[in-house]
């Protein structure tokens, strides 16, 4: 199980490799890696995360600790950047590790919706408009609450 | 005891941190919330919503029932929106 909270960005591939070599033959490994938007429509030119890194790390293990024991992962990896970012590049990779494919599908979206409203991270995203706080979102609370 | 601020909440307030002595009649967080209100009017104004304020004692996040006595870090923030 590894928690990193960190401002240099990573290697997304590079990442899942290592994961991948040390998965001891077991079947199923999922990924997934969040990336900073900008649509035509609603363009951005900088995302800057703020974050409580001791926080972080203690909910981000917490939430991977739960995890874990829920869907019986045989490993889990959260790396979560925070600092200024330029459109394209990852902000988050959620790796997981299982027997089988369900436990590493649902493992992997149930640390996603942990981590967008449970880990002390906050978004700023700048644009033409300028510099605005994101809102949390309702949606976020409800894909967590799914899990309750 | 120490209070740390994040994201708009700290621009808010034009501080990251601050040192802070309540009185032993503050026991918990809302409490310190309220005290704090007392102090200060751009306080009081940006956590008049209390539902969009989060807090952490001690790196844990807790609910503002949680008691205060003998925290070190007090860290008061708005919703989460990282991922």
């Amino acid at each position: 199980m590894a928690v990193r909270v960190q401002t240099a960005s990573f290697d997304p591939g590079a990442e899942l490799n290592a994961f991948l070599a040390a998965s001891n033959g077991a079947g199923a490994a999922a990924t997934f890696t969040g990336v900073v938007r900008s649509r035509p429509d609603d363009p951005i030119t900088a995302l800057t995360l703020e974050c409580y890194p001791e926080l972080a790390i203690n909910q981000l293990t917490a939430i991977v600790a739960d995890a874990t024991a829920r869907f019986g992962l045989l490993a889990a990896t959260v790396i979560h950047r925070y600092g200024t970012l330029a459109p394209g590049e990852p902000i988050v990779q959620v790796m997981t590790l299982s027997p089988h494919r369900e436990a590493a599908f649902k493992g992997a979206e149930f640390l996603m919706d942990y981590l967008k409203t449970d880990a002390p991270f906050w978004k700023q995203e700048t644009g033409p408009g300028g510099t605005h706080w994101v809102e949390a979102n309702d949606e976020d609370d409800k894909a967590r609450a799914r899990w309750e | 005891m120490k209070i740390l601020y994040f994201a708009w909440l700290r621009e808010r307030l034009n501080r990251g941190e601050e040192e802070v002595s309540p009185p032993d009649t503050v026991a918990t967080v809302a409490d310190l919330i309220d005290w704090l209100a007392t102090r200060d009017e751009a306080f009081a104004h940006a956590v008049e919503k209390r539902s969009l304020i989060k807090a952490a004692v001690d790196a844990k996040l807790v609910a503002h029932t949680a008691p205060i006595a003998g925290a070190q870090v007090v860290a008061l923030f708005p919703p989460m929106t990282g991922g």
